[in-house]
């Protein structure tokens, strides 16, 4: 019964999610108007958006996790931490993924310099792939636990510093030549906006809920069939 | 009753998937000495390495009350740098420990380990036996309350073997010992009040 | 003097003499990074302009930095001497505080020798430029003494420093560049001051984790 309980959770939330996603896609595609600068296209952004931020939130639950470790030592928050870095960097490549898209939507390349959360998402993937490098490459236990908790907050650390480079190298890295509005969220916009954003923030919960599910599946096994040997 | 200084129970440690150290219960009282036997490979290294605190235990408690500058360690390897002399290595833990009057007891060490003459040569040329003795000095240097010891007589030759055993019979009546060997018979001079088998 | 900084002074002393002895170190960085930028004369085309030059000046310091990073923890790992220095009573922060400032020294005595030869190859050299190299030589430092520690401790240590380095070194190749190109420096330069406050400050802080389990 408990298991049921638990899987629940999981259940639920992708559940709301795969609702919550296909509703706003929906909107997104059929009701809300056309932007008047950039018309159909500029319609990724109710998706390369909400990704971003599901990805920000990812990284920031992630340092919140590896507090919890530093402080306590309790080891269990080094599997929460870890999977909360993983969504953020599945997220993190959706990001790239969508951007890239909508430059080349936008601006006939897939790829543009003057895109200021694009070359940040570029830095930041670079330096969470990094994470997993370290803990591929380090033995598992505290010690390994402890390096991803401090590396992790160094992440958070980095974002807002990074940005602030990113805006500082432009006027030497390449001049500002596209300006992008955001777009004037009417309201029917910010509704579609924030549907799109409440399913990839469940959809990140479910797939962390999933995948630590059967992470800590794992680790019981493990140490079951430690105890019989 | 006063509390012990090392207290452990249900004590694990495992390294990724491998455990090494399975249910160790343990209580030391002050001025006591335990023997750690085993076969290689049996976790005697990781337990102590535990009791100095290098390592977490994976599981189960341990509590040893006895702050870092109060234990002295002595490892596998004799944790000093290669490209120094002697004096320097011990001169810097020295000043680490905070060791009043640095230079007297170092002095004093070398000439008990028989290191003096060797005392400015680089420890990258010394032999297994005079790194094992500087070893021992840097153990001893700040004079520890609880004496955690792995192999001591590692590659010591006759000479220094009697060294240390008189060394260690002293020691055992005034502080706490921790000796981990896999050669019991050689702890002829520390009578054991405590044995603990791997 | 406190207790602190004798501790500091005493493991920083240990690292100068160190390189002393063994004399490793220092010279192969000096090679390094006259050889780097003579590579780069070659690499760049006859038209680049003398800004693109600056530019890959902070290119030649980060990875001459990472040479001089992957020595750092080095003799502590053979001999397992981190061991010994954890189990001291000291504050496990100025083992950190005192292998940042080699690192800053030895850096700095490389680039006593680069930007003149910088000067001498492509451009001269601005109080800017030597202010921004001043300034990047802390972050670099103070981040990369903390990275050098982590990877000091996994198994693909040479392979892993280059890959935690570089990202967060970006922002310091930022600054050095436009304090080096820009007409107004002092916005890069604060920008300098500002991450090496902020990352000699988590650095100080979480180096303990880093070598205690």
């Amino acid at each position: 019964m408990s298991t049921w309980l638990r899987n629940s959770r999981g259940a639920s939330l992708s559940l709301a999610a795969f609702g919550l996603l296909v509703a706003g896609v929906a909107l997104a595609v059929f009701w809300v108007p056309n932007d008047a600068d950039q018309g159909f296209s500029q319609r990724i952004f109710y998706l390369h958006v909400p990704v971003a931020l599901t990805s920000y939130a990812c990284f920031g639950w992630a340092a919140w996790k590896a507090l919890r470790l530093l402080q306590t030592r309790d080891q269990r928050y080094d599997l929460e931490s870890y999977t909360a870095v993983h969504m953020g960097v599945i997220f993190g490549a959706l990001t790239l993924a969508t951007g890239s898209i909508w430059a080349k939507i936008s601006w006939g390349r897939w790829w543009v310099w003057s895109e200021r959360q694009l070359v940040l998402f570029l830095i930041l993937f670079l330096f969470y792939s990094a994470y997993f490098m370290l803990r591929y490459s380090t033995e598992p236990g505290p010690r390994r636990a402890n390096m991803s908790a401090v590396y992790a907050l160094f992440g958070v650390a980095l974002i807002p510093v990074s940005f602030l480079a990113i805006r500082l190298a432009e006027s030497f890295i390449h001049p500002v030549v596209f300006n992008r509005h955001g777009p004037q969220m009417a309201g029917s916009m910010f509704l579609t906006f924030c549907v799109c954003l409440a399913g990839t923030l469940a959809l990140a919960a479910a797939l962390y809920q999933n995948e630590l599910t059967g992470k800590r599946l794992d680790a019981r096994l493990r140490a079951l069939r430690e105890a019989l040997a | 009753m006063a509390r012990p200084l090392i207290t452990a129970r249900e004590l694990e440690k495992r390294f990724g998937d491998k455990r090494v150290l399975r249910g160790i219960d343990l209580d030391l009282a002050e001025g006591q000495t335990l023997v750690v036997t085993g076969p290689n490979g049996s976790g005697k290294s990781t337990l102590l390495s535990l009791l100095a605190g290098l390592l977490a235990p994976t599981a189960g408690e341990l509590e040893v009350r006895a702050s870092r500058a109060e234990i002295g360690y002595l490892a596998h390897e004799p944790l000093v740098y290669r490209e120094l002399t002697a004096f320097e290595n011990l001169d810097l833990y020295g000043r680490l420990y905070r060791v009043p009057e640095r230079r007297e007891r170092i002095g004093m060490l070398f000439e008990r380990f028989r290191l003096w003459d060797a005392r400015h040569e680089r420890v990258g040329s010394f032999s297994r036996g005079m790194a094992q003795r500087l070893a021992l000095c840097r153990t001893l240097l700040h004079e520890p309350r609880l004496l955690l010891l792995d192999e001591p007589y590692g590659g010591l030759d006759a000479a220094g073997t009697s060294l240390l055993d008189a060394e260690l019979a002293e020691l055992a009546t005034e502080r706490t010992l921790v000796v981990a060997t896999h050669e019991p018979e050689r702890l002829a001079a520390a009578t054991p009040s405590v044995k603990l088998a791997l | 003097m406190t207790a602190y900084a004798s501790d500091v002074a005493a493991l920083t002393r240990k690292d100068l003499l160190l390189e002393l002895r063994s004399r490793d170190t220092l010279p192969s960085l000096l090679l390094f990074v006259v050889s780097a930028l003579v590579v780069f004369h070659f690499a760049l085309p006859a038209s680049s302009s003398r800004l693109a030059a600056g530019g890959l000046l902070w290119v030649a310091i980060v990875f001459t930095a990472l040479l001089a990073l992957g020595r750092a923890f080095v003799a502590e790992r053979a001999e397992r001497v981190l061991d010994g220095l954890v189990l001291a009573p000291c504050d496990r922060s100025a083992i950190w505080l005192a292998k940042g400032i080699s690192v800053a020294v030895f850096l700095a005595v490389a680039e006593a020798i680069a930007v003149p030869a910088f000067a001498l190859f492509f451009a001269p050299v601005t109080w800017a430029m030597i202010g921004a190299i001043a300034l990047a030589d802390v972050g670099i430092a103070a981040v990369g003494t903390l990275l050098a520690a982590m990877a000091a401790a996994s198994r693909a240590r040479e392979l892993l420093l280059p890959l935690l380095f570089l990202p967060p070194v970006i922002p310091l190749v930022v600054g050095g560049v436009g304090a080096t190109v820009a007409e107004d420096p002092g916005r890069y330069l604060a920008f300098l001051a500002l991450y090496d406050l902020l990352f000699a400050i988590l650095s100080w802080a979480s180096f303990e984790y880093v070598v205690t389990e």
